[in-house]
């Protein structure tokens, strides 16, 4: 067993692991921050699959700022356990049924008859000069380069569409207007008078 | 010499490794202790005070130099309080996550040509992805201590590290693309010349926008309000005594160092001679290029005190439309400019 194989054995257990606590913590927050490990494990087991351009992109997107903000909805929430548990027992069965039958399709598209080793030989090491980001580069710019960007226009579409959901202005709300805060001079906001001094007997 | 060197040629490679790695954090952190007694030396000569002149070495005043010795004694033997309600695991790691990164970023620096520890080819990124994870002490640090004060302050650090993070990083991709690499050596490589190829010239924009965004992700005055004392006391660290307290000053002034390095390096030719393509460039060939690296952070570390010197801090939300409505705009613009400058 080679070096590099018990590091992906190690990344995928603590990734298992810490994917089995986001769905069994109680606590919201403990939850977000086990995703953060399983992230942290997932790009580990990209970066062995020399895919370091997305290892790093995932710590930098997912880690660095999609679970920030998460965390910073989760703390903010006060969320009542026995109410969230309340339908538990008789949402059991349904879940269980989806649970089945997702398992069941997993094995049956991901199973070893398709995705085993015989299928997939082990890629041949790249040289140390081999830049795995400007591969992805070109690749996005000239192979897929329609896929890029009509996924580019759709995660457009999404922002303006989240910004219009959320936007509303209400008219009693006062705004303050910045250029002219920074333009307002001491003259405009100070008088000063002159005044004869005082005469004390 | 030559014994010297077949001796570490027959070191193992992780012991190699990790001789090189205390050769960089051994001065980083003496540095870090040192850079707390330059500010207050400096920010108290701004001020027309001394700063502290009283803690020597062996009987000698010297200036007060012993003094962040006596800091770091004196904060090793206090108490670390843990807040009744707080999470106690939280609360003891959020401290290490947020020196953590701080000190991990600087395995990909060039300190001078060829002189870096890990020479990867998506040095930028790496340095991108671990400076964004600084934010995650902050934030646990704010939650662990069940306290209002701390809460109130991590909300405020993760809005405005976020904000800054990305005019940050959109500097970074005009920085990317005008050297076309993320390579650290070769974005320094690329800005070889004279003193007017460094690209504070044709970014300016984007080294003003990328030094003071760096003045507002470390949390630094005049973009305090995470810690605001006058209003939140200290903000996240409220709770925190003793050594925890300590490893997030350190990891404060690492970051800061961090900062200051990566704005010589990306903006200022980092190792490279301000002498070079000059008729005085002979007379300097002697210098290590190290040196003209450290001068340049020094002066950037210089800035950090400068500015908590001078300026008052900002109010909350002109924080917030400075980051996003005023650098990232112009930042974006900029990439644009640079990308077409670049193609034709």
């Amino acid at each position: 067993m080679s070096f590099q194989l018990l590091l992906f054995y190690l990344f995928a257990a603590v990734l298992i692991g810490a994917a089995l606590m986001v769905i069994t913590r109680r606590n919201p927050v403990h939850s977000a921050l086990f995703l953060v490990l399983a992230f942290f494990s997932c790009s580990g087991l990209w970066m062995l699959a020399e895919a370091e351009f997305l290892a790093i992109a995932l710590v930098l997107v997912y880690v660095g700022a999609v679970m920030v903000l998460f965390l910073f909805v989760v703390m903010m929430l006060d969320i009542n356990l026995a109410e969230l548990r309340a339908g538990f027992v008789r949402n059991a069965p349904v879940a269980v049924l989806v649970a089945l039958l997702i398992g069941a399709q997993l094995v049956l598209i991901l199973g070893p008859e398709r995705f085993g080793l015989a299928q997939f030989a082990a890629p041949v090491p790249k040289p140390a000069d081999y830049s795995n980001t400007e591969a992805l580069g070109l690749a996005l710019f000239t192979e897929h380069l329609y896929a890029f960007e009509i996924a580019a226009v759709i995660l457009l579409v999404g922002i303006i569409a989240a910004i219009s959901l959320t936007l509303r202005r209400r008219p009693t709300t006062r705004y303050q207007n910045p250029g002219q805060q920074v333009r307002v001079q001491a003259k405009d906001r100070l008088r000063v008078v002159k005044m004869d001094a005082e005469d004390v007997a | 010499m030559e014994y010297l060197q077949t001796f570490w040629a027959d070191l193992p490679v992780v012991v190699q490794i990790l001789l090189k790695i205390a050769a960089i954090m051994v001065p980083l952190l003496i540095t870090v202790a040192y850079y707390t007694y330059a500010e207050r030396k400096v920010i108290g000569h701004m001020q027309a005070r001394m700063g502290p002149n009283r803690v020597g070495l062996f009987g000698f005043r010297l200036l007060g130099l012993g003094q962040p010795i006596a800091d770091a004694v004196k904060l090793m033997f206090k108490e670390i309080i843990i807040p009744s309600g707080a999470n106690k695991l939280l609360f003891l790691l959020a401290p290490l996550l947020s020196i953590g990164p701080a000190l991990a970023a600087w395995a990909v620096f060039p300190f001078d040509a060829g002189l870096v520890l890990a020479d990867i080819n998506a040095g930028l990124l790496y340095i991108l992805a671990l400076t964004s994870l600084g934010v995650y002490g902050i934030i646990i640090a704010g939650w662990a201590s069940n306290s209002k004060y701390a809460l109130l302050g991590a909300m405020r650090s993760a809005a405005q590290i976020v904000a800054y993070e990305i005019a940050m990083g959109f500097a970074l991709v005009g920085v990317l693309v005008a050297a076309g690499s993320l390579n650290l050596g070769e974005i320094v490589a690329a800005q070889q010349g004279n003193l007017l190829n460094w690209y504070w010239l044709p970014l300016l924009p984007l080294f003003v926008i990328y030094f003071i965004s760096g003045v507002a992700e470390t949390n630094r005055a005049p973009f305090d309000v995470a810690e605001g004392e006058s209003e939140i006391v200290a903000g996240f660290h409220v709770e925190y005594s003793g050594m925890t307290f300590a490893v997030f000053f350190l990891a404060e002034y690492a970051n800061m160092i961090l900062i200051s390095a990566l704005t010589a390096l990306m903006f200022l030719g980092g190792w490279l001679s301000p002498f070079q393509g000059t008729p005085l460039a002979g007379w300097f060939d002697w210098v290590p290029g190290i040196f003209w690296f450290l001068m340049k952070t020094g002066f950037f570390m210089f800035c950090f005190l400068w500015f908590r010197a001078t300026f008052p801090r900002y109010r909350y939300d002109q924080i917030m439309r400075l980051g996003w409505k005023v650098f990232i705009p112009i930042t974006i613009v900029w990439i644009v400019l640079i990308a077409w400058l670049k193609v034709a």
